[in-house]
């Protein structure tokens, strides 16, 4: 029991820290900010979303000597 | 109740008095030994005590009673939140993201590099500097940028000093990157030469990165673990399969090549990496590299705790009177030059002031995250250190000499290494080529080659002495990959600066999705950096010894940008008596960098001034004391010395404006005059509960 939970709090810990539950993560943040309103944006589809996460993600100074 | 508390507070004291003493015994230990060999234990165990004692202490009291850190105060990712930049992330997530981008390849180098010294000098910078200099720069930088919606270095400084000042941190911030890469690049092509297996794995990585790119683009979209896996099972295999090709007469033909050639494929690999779409390469290469660089930094410190090796190189060398053979130059001010990242370095600033402040949930999370990722990339460098020292100083000094400094051939080199008093022989370094699977590793200057016999070296004691070649070239591969990232990733944030300078001429140029522009600019880049990256291969002293202090300068210069927009911040908000904790390191900064420019410039000895050095090579072209081989090349060598000097000049002139600048600004303020009006947006209260 105790060994299933520290291995739960460890894989979502390295899902969120890699980027692996982005996905999981806009949806939450869509549905909160857009799915009430009126005019909502287009909700982007899983592949969708990471090409334009992934894009965005690597425009700036991301990486140090 | 009462009594159990005073108890407690008791208790605590004498506990942080006892790693106080401890921490201080162990310090002493390290700086008073001279011995044979001290155990590397002294080492953890000082820097474990001085960074549990500064974190707790003063990084506690910079954020109380400088900073004025408010957990009541909304942060711009709370007030800002739009689910893709501005996101409240929970504080290990971020410290995860923070730790992964300070933390290139500049931290294994250096450390390498400055142990020509002796363990001591570059150890004790790597302490004292990360605690009182480099974790402060990095945690008032990012405690500014979150004050400030998540403004960036530059705008910063542009906003609190005025337009001089930003243009010379936009200016600075490029110059840096182009030195960097160009390094970077002739640390690869040194641990390439003529090692198939090096080049071979190294080669490999490119494809890899390619297949995780399209997994996680087209075949699985977004499954950024399972790829990332996929990768790493890969990049093993691909070390595996180097030395099935080094032993292939066919194969090992294909890989074997010189240091020009090299040179030329890292700069086209550069120049596609540059315009290729960011999801093919560059991101599937950064996930590789960051999960091979935690994984490797976490193998290590547990290798380096288990077995606790003896780190053989003395206290101090004689090299601190400026005749090392690796770098030319005195101890004050080179080791301070030379160690930037791991002790403080002005590149972190821009990451403590760009990603970092847009995840921040709460404000008193700016001590963990930016004090606390410094310290730890303060920890990777000392290990770096005890990796590079556990080796035989006659072994460390026959892989990092440049031939133009002992000799081409074996026997010569090991005659000058051994007339310096370190023991070391031609069969001795056979024997040790032979079982890292190389044909020879002298003269491979630059730390790669000596930090992965090192690391080779103690993992195989640790996982069994049969994979020394493997280990060898895993570690070749892990630091040969970050590298390639921090090129790629320099190259195109280069790309953005120059497309940004551009546009003010033509707005056509500035658009960064403009294909025309995108090929001018990345060009224009790599040819910055594939020019020093091509001198720095011809040259025969290594290269090394001309662009790792270039480096070095233009990183604190930075650091001292950064230092300067802290300050002045500080005294125009009426905090004038504590502006010493940015204000110190600043001075010194200036010192060390200041120094090193004018010696690099105007030394009379040409192993360190750049005139020197171009004179002395015009003088023996007109004499005609070249080989043929050499007069060919000194045309180009005598040119780039009096370029590098020029540039030199450049950075020190850059700094002083932005330093003058901010005495202007703050001297204003204090006298009473008008000064540009503080950026700092205002107090909204949080509404996230505490978790």
């Amino acid at each position: 029991m105790k060994f299933m939970h520290w291995w739960h709090v460890c894989r979502d810990f390295m899902r969120r820290l890699s980027g692996d539950d982005a996905y999981e993560r806009y949806l939450e943040h869509y549905e909160a900010m857009h799915a009430e309103t009126l005019n909502p944006p287009p909700r982007l589809s899983r592949k969708e979303f990471f090409a334009y996460w992934q894009e965005q993600k690597w425009n700036g100074v991301n990486r140090c000597c | 109740m009462h009594e159990s508390k005073s108890m407690n507070k008791i208790l605590k004291s004498l506990i942080w008095l006892a790693i106080a003493i401890i921490g201080a015994g162990a310090v002493g230990g390290i700086a008073l030994n001279r011995g044979e060999s001290i155990n590397a234990m002294w080492f953890i165990t000082a820097a474990v005590c001085i960074y549990l004692i500064a974190y707790r202490f003063y990084a506690v009291w910079i954020t109380t009673k400088v900073l004025l850190v408010d957990e009541t105060r909304a942060t711009p990712a709370e007030r800002l939140n739009n689910g893709r930049d501005y996101v409240p992330t929970n504080r290990w997530i971020v410290f995860g993201h923070h730790f992964a981008a300070i933390a290139g390849p500049g931290p294994l180098i250096g450390p390498t590099l400055a142990a020509q010294f002796g363990y001591l000098p570059g150890t004790l910078w790597i302490l004292i500097g990360a605690v009182l200099g480099g974790a402060v720069q990095d945690m008032v930088t990012l405690f500014l940028s979150t004050r400030r919606n998540g403004r960036s270095l530059g705008q910063m400084a542009r906003d609190e000093l005025g337009p001089i000042g930003g243009v010379a941190a936009l200016l600075g911030t490029l110059a840096i990157m182009i030195i960097l890469i160009a390094v970077l690049g002739l640390v690869v092509v040194n641990a390439m030469k003529h090692s198939p297996w090096a080049t071979s794995t190294v080669v490999a990585t490119i494809p890899i990165a390619v297949i995780v790119g399209l997994y996680m683009r087209s075949f699985r979209p977004g499954n950024v673990l399972e790829a990332s896996l996929l990768g790493v099972v890969l990049l093993l295999l691909a070390v595996a399969a180097g030395g099935w090709i080094d032993h292939h007469p066919g194969m090992r033909s294909l890989f074997d090549h010189d240091g020009l050639p090299l040179a030329i494929g890292v700069i086209l690999y550069g120049f596609a990496a540059a315009i290729l779409p960011v999801w093919l390469l560059l991101a599937p290469r950064d996930y590789l590299s960051t999960f091979m660089k935690l994984g490797t930094i976490l193998l290590l410190a547990i290798a380096i705790i288990a077995l606790q090796p003896e780190v053989k190189m003395p206290a101090l060398t004689q090299f601190i009177d400026g005749s090392g053979p690796i770098f030319g130059g005195a101890l004050f001010p080179f080791v301070f030059i030379t160690v930037a990242c791991g002790a403080i370095s002005g590149f972190h600033s821009l990451i403590a002031s760009g990603t970092t402040p847009k995840l921040l949930a709460n404000e008193r999370d700016i001590r963990m995250i930016g004090y606390g990722s410094m310290l730890l990339e303060s920890f990777v460098a000392l290990m770096a250190m005890i990796a590079a020292t556990v080796l035989d100083p006659g072994v460390f000094f026959a892989i990092n000499s440049p031939a133009g400094v002992v000799g081409r051939e074996a026997a010569t080199a090991v005659a000058t290494i051994n007339s310096w008093g370190y023991a070391v022989t031609v069969e001795q370094m056979e024997a040790l080529a032979r079982q890292m699977g190389e044909s020879t590793l002298f003269a491979r200057t630059g730390g790669a080659p000596s930090l992965a016999v090192g690391m080779a070296s103690i993992f195989s004691s640790a996982f069994g002495q049969s994979l020394l070649s493997f280990w060898y070239h895993f570690a070749i591969m892990f630091e040969a990959v970050f590298i390639l990232t921090t090129l790629d990733a320099g190259t195109r944030v280069g790309r953005f600066m120059l497309q940004d300078i551009l546009g003010n001429f033509s707005r056509r140029l500035g658009e960064t999705s403009w294909y025309p522009s995108v090929v001018l600019s990345s060009a224009l880049v790599v040819g910055g950096w594939g020019y020093f990256l091509y001198i720095g291969v011809i040259d025969p002293n290594g290269g090394v010894n001309i662009l790792w202090p270039l480096f070095g300068i233009a990183n604190q210069m930075l650091a001292a940008i950064a230092l300067c927009v802290g300050t002045a911040i500080l005294i125009k908000s009426g905090r004038l008596k504590y502006a010493w904790v940015t204000g110190l390191p600043l001075l010194w900064l200036v010192t060390v960098t200041s120094t090193a420019a004018w010696q690099k410039v105007f030394s009379a000895d040409v192993r360190i001034g750049f005139h020197a050095a171009a004179n002395d090579m015009a003088a023996r072209l007109a004499a005609g004391t070249l080989t043929p081989e050499q007069v060919r090349v000194a045309p180009q060598l005598i040119f780039n010395q009096q370029l590098d000097a020029w540039l030199t000049m450049f950075f020190i002139a850059v700094l002083w404006i932005v330093i003058l600048d901010m005495l202007r600004v703050s001297y204003r303020h204090l006298t009473g005059k008008p000064v540009p009006v503080s950026s700092e947006t205002p107090y909204q209260a949080t509404r996230l509960a505490r978790e």
